[in-house]
């Protein structure tokens, strides 16, 4: 058994900034774990501009945002081994992994962070008929095939799902030479921002269908097309407005899940709505020194929040690392009302010396409403809002100030109202 | 004339519209921010995007290494663009930043890398 004082599971860019932050906490021996062949997980994919406008005030590229953390984890003597896999970490902190090179090796940890990211829903967890040919995949995978491989996985494409993924790959193939025929979205509205549907589908006159989903494939070894039809507003496909495309390629953009498994292993509990672990507001779960933080604790469309994100988790490990974390603690449930569908935190500990902020999304769109919060009955703060979406992430900070007022009996609420 | 366009200059999608009289923007209304204005007055005029793509390497990590324009093109050009970049083979190392191809198509806008690729 080897020690280390913190595993870092994952080395994406939540994985790189917590352990960047627990280095500058005074940690000593830190290990970064990553089952690719490079540090920065999916940002390597994601070849278009758009990180790093908050954190560094300048539009990066995927990777070039991953590389000013690769060189910072370069500076530092923090250990990193790639190609290598976690196959689960359990309650006591011992972390049992594999590679090539060591084989199985279990570590011994003080504390662990997760920073697994997370991964697409694949074509199981939808409900299209049709055979089993090839030319179906996730838009993430074609993503990696196109820009990390570099080659094309085909010529005409359907794309089913608006997220932001499926618009950035609807451009990017174009712009390689293929013909996107129709991004198709289930939903009355797209999931994705505005200016990718500007930016990557009407710059090149491809068509949006809402309210549309495939419901069926054709061709035998390879896609030969897809039928396509309008759903009601149960969802349904409504007969007679079948369509049939011709397409060798169809991906599918239709939702990322945190990937949990280590985490259910470990005997972690899951909010439901998230999907990611249940944290208090130094992002440590319910089992005492395993922190998460990133896409494995919720789904985030800004890296920079990641980056935040992270490093919160980061000093909550070098604090319980080094024994700072002695002050008493108090803690209290944060509760989503109306319009609110979930709080990151789920706990706050009111003891705490500092700000808390608490990051949530809206279960739908709302245009000139108000975000209140309410503790213990009186409203902390109402911001009016032009427009409110379920693909963006919103924040409120609840001052420490504040916190000092609080008892177990506390309640912190956030909801969208008139 | 009146055409309405969504702002791409930043997440916030303003809905933006352009009054236009004689090939003369005579209002910009809807815009958050002066950015707005901007970007609408160069989207009547003459607009321009950003690409990002790939360039084939010789030696390299992998087969491909991301590049991007070092500035914003005419819409008009972006499949001349791709077709030079598509033109073009580079050999490792690799270094952020590095230019590709300078002064691609005419633009005055060069094509640069945007990661490292420290070979084989
Ligand atoms: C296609 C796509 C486009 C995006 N576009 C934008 C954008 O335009 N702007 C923006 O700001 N954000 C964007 N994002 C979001 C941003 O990239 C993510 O939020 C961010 O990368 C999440 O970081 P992470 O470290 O949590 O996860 P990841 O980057 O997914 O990293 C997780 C890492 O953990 C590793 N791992 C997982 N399980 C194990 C295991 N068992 N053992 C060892 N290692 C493991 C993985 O290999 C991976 O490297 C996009 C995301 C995607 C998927
Ligand atoms: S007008 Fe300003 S605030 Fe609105 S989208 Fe454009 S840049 Fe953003």
């Amino acid at each position: 058994m080897i020690n280390y004082d913190l595993v870092v599971v994952g080395g994406g860019p939540a994985g790189m900034a917590a352990a960047l932050k627990a280095k500058e906490c005074g940690v000593e021996k830190i290990v970064i774990l990553e089952r690719a062949e490079t540090l920065g997980g999916i940002l390597e994919q994601c070849i278009h501009t758009g990180f790093g406008l908050h954190y560094f005030g300048e539009e990066l590229s995927g990777p070039e945002y991953a590389a000013r953390f690769i060189d910072l984890v370069k500076e530092t003597d923090i250990d990193v081994k790639i190609n290598t896999m976690v196959l689960s970490v359990n309650d006591d902190k011992v972390v049992t992994a594999v590679n090539t090179v060591d084989g199985l090796i279990q570590i011994q940890a003080k504390a662990v962070i997760l920073a697994m990211g997370c991964r697409e829903r694949p074509r199981g967890a939808l409900q299209i008929a049709g055979t089993r040919a090839s030319g179906i995949m996730t838009a993430g995978t074609a993503q990696k095939y196109v820009n990390i491989d570099g080659y094309m996985p085909g010529k005409k494409v359907v794309i089913l799902g608006s997220g932001d993924i499926g618009l950035i790959m609807a451009r990017r193939m174009t712009l390689e030479g293929a013909e996107v025929k129709v991004v198709c979205e289930l939903m009355p509205f797209s999931g994705g921002l505005t200016r990718n549907i500007v930016q990557c589908l009407d710059d090149f006159g491809i068509p949006l269908r809402l309210s549309t989903t495939v419901i069926e494939t054709h061709g035998k070894e390879r896609l030969e097309g897809v039928t396509i039809a309008q759903v009601d507003n149960k969802l349904q496909p409504i007969p007679g407005t079948e369509e049939y495309i011709e397409c060798d390629t169809l991906m599918l953009s239709v939702g990322l899940i945190p990937e949990n498994e280590l985490t259910k292993q470990a005997g972690i509990e899951l909010d439901r709505i998230t999907n990611g672990a249940v944290v208090n507001e130094m992002r440590e779960t319910e089992v005492e020194g395993i922190f998460a933080c990133g896409n494995v604790l919720q789904v985030h469309d800004l890296v920079d929040y990641v980056t935040l994100e992270s490093q919160i988790a980061g000093e909550g490990a070098a604090r319980y690392i080094l024994g700072k974390n002695t002050d008493e603690k108090v803690y209290i449930n944060t509760t989503p009302e109306n319009g609110v569908r979930y709080i990151v935190p789920q706990k706050v500990n009111i003891k705490s010396k500092e700000d808390v902020k608490l990051y949530f999304r809206v279960g739908a769109i709302y245009k000139n409403k108000k975000l209140t919060v309410e503790v213990d009955g009186n409203i902390l703060s109402s911001k009016k809002k032009v427009k409110l979406a379920p693909g963006e992430m919103e924040n409120v900070v609840i001052p420490a100030s504040v916190l000092a007022t609080l008892n177990k009996n506390s309640t912190i609420k956030v909801r969208v109202e008139d | 004339m009146k055409k309405d366009m969504t702002c791409v200059a930043c997440p916030l999608g303003c809905q933006i519209t352009v009054e236009i009289e004689n090939d003369e923007v005579t209002a910009v209304t809807g815009n958050t921010c002066k950015r707005g204005d901007a970007y609408a007055r160069t989207e009547v005029t003459n607009p321009v995007r950003s690409i990002h793509s790939t360039v084939k390497i010789n030696g390299g990590e992998h087969p491909v290494v991301p590049c991007k324009t070092s500035g914003p093109i005419p819409k008009g050009a972006i499949f001349d663009v791709m077709k030079e970049i598509n033109n073009v083979t580079v050999d490792a190392p690799v270094k952020i930043g590095q230019v590709f191809i300078e002064n691609v198509c005419g633009t005055g806008v060069d094509i640069v890398a945007t990661n490292n690729d420290n070979g084989k």
